[in-house]
């Protein structure tokens, strides 16, 4: 038992640790890349425009 | 209902009921004697009920092609009406639950109206009852328009909402019954659960579905939250239930887990169902209702996503704060610490970016009650995640844990941000779906968020006086080094701030009622004035706004 919990806790502290940071730097970099921004305003916008019927 | 429905669909319909029926009808007869009987008879009668609406309504002519060029929105609408009948009885039963606590006698000696077995009635009622409904109802609605796409069939948006609402009426039966699990907002037992799984991987499905036949390009940041609620949601539930019962023809079962792993499981989904179920589902719908409302596009686009993902990872780790000073590994609590303290970040983002959003339209949020349950929904979000954050710290949680502390901090959440956010969306939706112009009552609404308002105020007042004083009187020692208050002397302490919080609930409640009484009224005049209401008017285009 000791053992698995060992191996948790180093796996916890080594990959999870590493996970975490790199899905917040690809979460960041994909946020703030320059290009993203355009969609991102458009969605931002696309919400108020109210044809509510489904586009065909 | 069943005329919307093509002939394919209700042969389907009619075979998941019998297979509904006949589910229901093995467990009656393996259930004699055991609670579970009951249940297996309720399943066999909503079978048998649903087969026979089927039937009625079978030789009915076929929905014309034409409804595909309308969103879906009768679903909707019955999970609206579910949601506020929900909230009805489960705040009923909270403010009784309540008044239970200052005058003990309220059981009337009946054993399924002790303490323990409506508390949760209270808060399955409210959290899945109202606050599942009223998701699952808006995420129909946001879906269509943000992807600008019909759902992709007609019966498993019934299937979603019919078969989530018999669970819930099975899970408070149960607890009438004496049946659960014991594992806080996990209670129902391992039957119920099973059906859970099988209505919300539909839902799951569908919803994937939906977006699948989206027009816009870019998948709009509600969806991305009301996402994250639905497979989450699926994957906590499924962990935290695994279990094996003692027979197929009982309600008992054992978990899989136990000891402090059984502890960690359910405080890891205790938590996050407080982040998936009551936050980042109604995060979904504030991103759109707000905006939408406020009719200015949300102030930072970039700032939703950081907190989304934010949110998402951080909040996986900080359901050991449940479990500070209890035989859980050290560092596994200082994990939750941190993890809790991290998440202010992304509360905060969410939070501001709402408030921001409303910088400049403030007039609006004077004049307009619905955009002011919105407002106030994020004030406090922002409050109430603040507190979360600082309860979990260890030091802090040594004063709060076990107190009414974190009673009135859970309802700073639950009235405060859930409802208030809830009520908005609602009172929001309800004319757009009947086809209104307005609600009935403006100034119903008005009545409504101030009762509300003023409900929350007084609960999270009281309880948080009476959890610090109760947590400072546990801890109090005399010279000789003993404790200086008996349990019971705190009790008494208790007692004025137990009347202030049944009280503040029962404002809530009004208000809540007051809430039915103006949707019924609106959903009254729409069928008045225009049975036969129909979307086809044609929408001014929205004029510009500062900002854009």
């Amino acid at each position: 038992m000791s053992l698995a919990h060992d191996t948790a806790v180093w796996f916890s502290k080594s990959y999870g640790l590493f996970y975490l940071i790199g899905l917040s730097v690809a979460v960041l970099v994909y946020t703030y890349w320059p290009s993203n921004k355009q969609h991102f305003d458009k969605a931002a916008d696309s919400i108020l425009r109210d044809e509510d019927r489904p586009w065909r | 209902m069943i005329a919307q429905l093509t002939i394919a669909e209700r042969r389907l319909a009619l075979a998941i009921l019998v297979a509904v029926a006949l589910c229901g009808l093995l467990l009656t007869i393996a259930g004699q004697g055991d609670p579970i009987g009951v249940h297996g008879l309720m399943f066999l009668v909503a079978g048998a009920v649903g087969i026979f609406v089927v039937i009625a309504g079978y030789l009915s002519p076929e929905p014309s092609a034409e409804r595909l060029q309308h969103y879906y929105d009768e679903p909707t609408k019955f999970g609206i009406v579910m949601a506020m009948a929900w909230a009805v009885l489960g705040l009923f039963v909270g403010d009784w639950v309540a008044w239970l606590l200052v005058y003990p006698e309220l059981t009337f000696d009946a054993g399924w109206a002790s303490f323990g077995r409506i508390r949760p009635i209270h808060t399955t009622g409210v959290i899945f009852g109202f606050g599942g409904n009223a998701l699952i109802a808006t995420s129909f609605y946001v879906v269509q328009r943000t992807s600008r796409a019909r759902l992709p069939d007609q019966l498993s948006p019934w299937f979603v909402l019919l078969g989530y609402n018999l669970f819930c009426l099975i899970a408070v039966t149960g607890y009438m019954m004496g049946i659960t699990q014991s594992k806080e907002y996990a209670e129902p037992e391992w039957y119920a659960d099973i059906w859970l799984v099988v209505v919300w991987v539909t839902y799951f499905i569908l919803y994937v579905r939906t977006l699948a036949r989206r027009k816009e390009p870019h998948i709009y940041v509600s969806n991305w939250y009301y996402m994250a609620f639905i497979l989450v949601v699926a994957i906590l539930h499924i962990v935290n239930n695994l279990a094996m019962p003692i027979s197929l023809g009982q309600a008992k079962s054992y978990s899989a887990f136990s000891g402090v792993q059984d502890a960690m499981t359910q405080w890891w989904y205790g938590h996050n169902a407080v982040a998936f179920f009551l936050t980042a589902g109604f995060l979904g719908m504030m991103y759109y209702y707000l905006p939408k409302r406020a009719d200015r596009p949300i102030y930072s686009y970039r700032m939703s996503i950081i907190s989304f993902w934010g949110i998402t990872f951080f909040y996986m780790w900080a359901g050991s704060h449940h479990l500070h000073y209890t035989a859980l590994p050290q560092w596994v609590q200082s994990l939750g610490v941190t993890f809790s303290v991290m998440l202010l970040v992304p509360s905060w983002a969410s939070a501001g970016n709402a408030l921001l959003t409303l910088n400049g339209a403030w007039d609006k949020v004077r004049d307009d009650a619905t955009l002011r349950f919105m407002m106030v929904a994020a004030v406090f979000y922002g409050l109430s995640t603040f507190e979360g954050s600082f309860m979990a710290i260890r030091q802090v949680n040594a004063l709060s844990h076990y107190t009414d502390w974190t009673v009135g901090h859970v309802h700073a959440g639950a009235l405060g941000w859930v409802a208030m956010i809830t009520f908005g969306a609602i009172y929001a939706t309800v004319p757009w779906l009947w086809k209104r112009k307005a609600m009935y009552s403006a100034g119903l609404v008005e009545v409504h968020f101030w009762l509300a308002l003023a409900g929350t105020v007084i609960y999270v007042f009281s309880m948080w006086n009476s959890g610090i004083i109760q947590g400072l009187m546990w801890r109090t020692y005399n010279e000789s080094g003993t404790l200086a208050y008996s349990f019971l002397d705190s009790l008494v302490a208790m007692r004025p701030y137990y009347i202030a919080r049944a009280i503040g609930g029962l404002l809530f409640l009004i208000g809540a009622l007051v809430g039915c009484y103006n949707i019924w009224m609106t959903i009254r005049a729409a069928h008045l004035h225009d049975p036969a209401a129909d979307s086809s008017v044609p929408v001014p285009a929205p004029a510009l706004q500062p900002g854009e």
